[in-house]
């Protein structure tokens, strides 16, 4: 097959091209996920990837990894008793940003509550794509969707906000554009042994950028590109966060992980014989 | 336990006993009445043979987890009720497409909506068959006693693992609150079945190509066969298609590997048929009642039998349309407004009368009210 | 070093977007009949910017081999 050596090891390439508009954001950001996986040097046998319903969710079908595309915002449901069942696994999560924060908002929060060890990633491109432009909860108040014809007035998400204040214990934001950042922040959330959270800014040329238009998917790269701004340098000048897109590294505070306190249960009870039938 | 070998057990209780002599390893619920007993012991139990327990954030959540674990290589199951089922429709009918073996309980009470918590009912007979949306196959079994819930709890991982699919264990309020003695003896005899791995290298493995049996082998992730697992149609290889043909072509057969080998699996009770003129129709707690029904008709020389379906999906055509030609007359009684008696009807094909005895009180029916029922038409 | 790099594409996975052609800091490449198309081969300075930016793996430096 004609592509890169990364690609040819990690794509299920008979299965592209992918589904995805030209310039959406999602490939790009899929790509960083297979270069953490590689930069870890993790086994492929190793590494399940779970989606829920959307555009984003179509990202394990091309990815060559024991791959499971779940029902829409179940994802982080599923995932949990993958990981509970082999804690062995490596289980990463691509959800987008209504099926994790809409419908799947519910199993966000537990999931990151529970600090099981899941490495959340959203593609986040502020809209419903796959079924043609609706306003998601990270649609900005007052842009235009299918389903906001006069201007959004639902308040959006900060995604981020959310899973660390659920107990997310690794939580970072980066952009398609900034890519490497991205990657960084995936190896690092892979490494996390707990709930990791990783916001992924997308684009969505065909029905988000084009409604509000935002130009075409270079303009929407540049865009991305000049009103990001990293928490590092905020934090010491916070004036240049002002009407900024916060990206980088946000909290990275290691807690007991789910299945290790339920291992020391477990524990308790090793040696003793317990067999069927016995109450 | 008693050093005759039996115990006195709740019917919630001998659910999970059975699930795990199953070899149920993993569990995800979240608590509601009345099944709630049933994630209590399983908490209990499972740590104690390295199993995991886990309450969920809701019945969404737990039927999907159960079939993730599932798809990780451990048994799994979930117990919930009315409400509880309702939410997991979702996630069952992605069972049964994606072909995961996994038991759901649901310990039935009056419905629909809130309903009423603490009472029986079996107001979800036709939801355990038609719940999910789009064509599947169901496999219900409905338990009558606290030993049969044990036994059928075996039986419905057994199904769950050889057919590849959801099998939901369908009892009601009376029997899984009930307490009545339980044999342990012959635990080892029991025959536990696993479902069918792979035996091919996994670059050869097609996920979703099934053998003769209609049924795919399935690996577990993490084994080294890397594959895909999709709710989508998909083909043999396990990713979408949008092709009619491969499509139609799957649907059927997910529906056939159940429907075609339902001799298999085709469990009922016969109580005083052999030359009943009338039968009544009865399972679940009902038919408790249905037998002393028969008993005290009996006494005052009417003919009367029983047919308890133990296999309640699917439908036991054969031998519902058997008892039409046999009685003049038969009685479905359910606690519904007559569910169960529209497959009884359908199956009987006017062959006979088919009468209906209803109650959606949240009181069980008695005995009393059976032959009442019949009392207009027989003199008692 | 550059000399055992070389710009490859897979044109059948390219969908147009011109996401690379608008960061190619060399000017490298432009957009034809709806595809990327190399038009100053020579000019490639091996930076690795379209690999990284393209959404479709459509475009990757490789080694001459």
């Amino acid at each position: 097959m004609n592509c890169s050596e990364i690609t040819k090891k990690y794509y299920r390439v008979n299965r592209l091209p992918h589904i995805w508009c030209p310039g959406c954001g999602h490939g790009t950001l899929t790509n960083t996920v297979v270069r953490a996986i590689d930069r870890l040097g993790l086994n492929k046998d190793e590494v399940v990837i779970v989606s829920g319903i959307g555009c984003s969710s179509r990202a394990p079908g091309y990815l060559d990894f024991n791959t499971l595309h779940t029902t829409h915002g179940r994802a982080l449901a599923f995932a949990t008793g993958i990981k509970l069942a082999n804690p062995k696994l490596h289980v990463i999560v691509i959800m987008g940003d209504g099926d994790s924060s809409a419908i799947g908002g519910n199993h966000l929060i537990h999931a990151a509550r529970r600090n099981i060890d899941i490495t959340t990633i959203v593609f986040n491109n502020n809209i419903y794509g796959m079924t043609g432009g609706q306003f998601s909860p990270t649609t900005p108040y007052g842009d235009l969707a299918t389903t906001a014809a006069y201007g959004n007035i639902d308040k959006p998400f900060d995604l981020c906000s959310l899973a660390q204040g659920a107990g997310a214990t690794y939580v970072g934001r980066a952009t398609a554009y900034h890519a490497v950042l991205m990657q960084r922040l995936i190896e690092k959330g892979i490494q996390n042994k707990g709930f990791s959270f990783i916001e992924g800014l997308s684009l969505c040329p065909t029905y988000y950028g084009r409604k509000n238009k935002k130009g075409n998917a270079f303009k929407m790269h540049t865009f991305l590109k000049e009103n990001c701004i990293d928490k590092k340098i905020v934090d010491k000048d916070p004036e240049k966060g002002k009407n900024k897109i916060i990206i980088g590294e946000f909290y990275n505070n290691p807690q007991p992980e789910y299945i290790e306190s339920y291992q020391v249960i477990t524990d308790m009870f090793q040696g003793r014989g317990e067999k069927n039938g016995e109450v | 336990m008693n050093d005759k070998g039996y115990k006195l057990v709740q019917g919630n209780e001998a659910c999970v006993e059975g699930a795990l002599a199953a070899g149920m390893r993993f569990f995800a619920g979240y608590p509601i009445t009345p099944s709630t007993e049933i994630a209590e012991l399983s908490s209990q139990r499972l740590p104690k043979l390295g199993g995991k327990f886990i309450q969920m954030e809701d019945e969404l959540a737990s039927m999907a987890a159960i079939i993730g674990a599932s798809l990780a290589g451990m048994k799994s199951m979930t117990a919930t009720s009315g409400p509880g089922f309702s939410l997991m429709q979702e996630n069952i009918g992605y069972a049964a497409i994606a072909e995961i073996p996994c038991v759901i309980v649901n310990v039935q009470r009056g419905g629909p909506s809130t309903g009423q918590p603490t009472s029986p009912a079996q107001g979800d007979v036709m939801q355990a068959r038609w719940g999910t949306h789009g064509d599947h196959p169901a496999i219900a079994l409905t338990p009558n006693s606290v030993q049969e819930t044990f036994e059928y709890t075996v039986k419905a991982f057994n199904l769950a693992e050889k057919y590849r699919t959801p099998v939901i264990l369908l009892m009601d309020e009376i029997v899984g609150h009930m307490r009545e003695k339980m044999t342990y003896k012959n635990i080892s005899d029991l025959e536990v079945i696993n479902r069918k791995k792979p035996s091919c290298k996994p670059e050869e493995y097609v996920a979703y190509r099934p053998d003769e049996d209609m049924i795919p082998p399935m690996a577990s992730f993490g084994e080294g066969y890397r594959y895909h697992v999709t709710g989508l149609t998909h083909d043999e290889t396990g990713f979408p298609t949008n092709s009619n043909e491969i499509s139609e072509r799957l649907i059927k057969r997910i529906v056939d590997k159940v429907e075609k080998n339902i001799d298999d699996f085709s469990y009922f009770e016969e109580y005083k048929m052999e030359d009943a003129e009338m039968a009544i129709i009865a399972y679940g707690g009902v038919s408790r009642s249905a037998k002393s029904a028969v008993d005290q008709l009996r006494k005052q020389n009417i003919k009367a039998g029983m047919f308890r379906p133990i296999t309640i999906w699917p439908f036991l055509e054969k031998q519902v349309h058997k008892v039409s030609f046999q009685v003049k007359e038969i009685y479905v009684a359910e606690m519904n407004l007559g569910q169960y008696s529209l497959e009884v009807e359908r199956a009987a094909c006017k062959n006979c009368k088919v009468s209906k005895i209803n109650k959606v009180n949240g009181e069980l029916i008695t005995p009393e009210e059976i032959i009442e029922a019949l009392g207009g038409r027989y003199e008692l | 070093m550059d000399d055992e790099k070389v710009l490859l594409q897979n044109i059948k996975w390219c969908k147009g977007c011109g996401i690379c052609v608008g960061f190619c800091p060399a000017k490298v490449l432009k957009i034809k009949n709806g595809k990327c198309f190399v038009a100053y081969k020579d000019k490639c300075i091996f930076c690795g910017q379209c690999e990284l930016r393209c959404p479709d793996n459509a475009i990757y430096i490789g080694g001459k081999k």
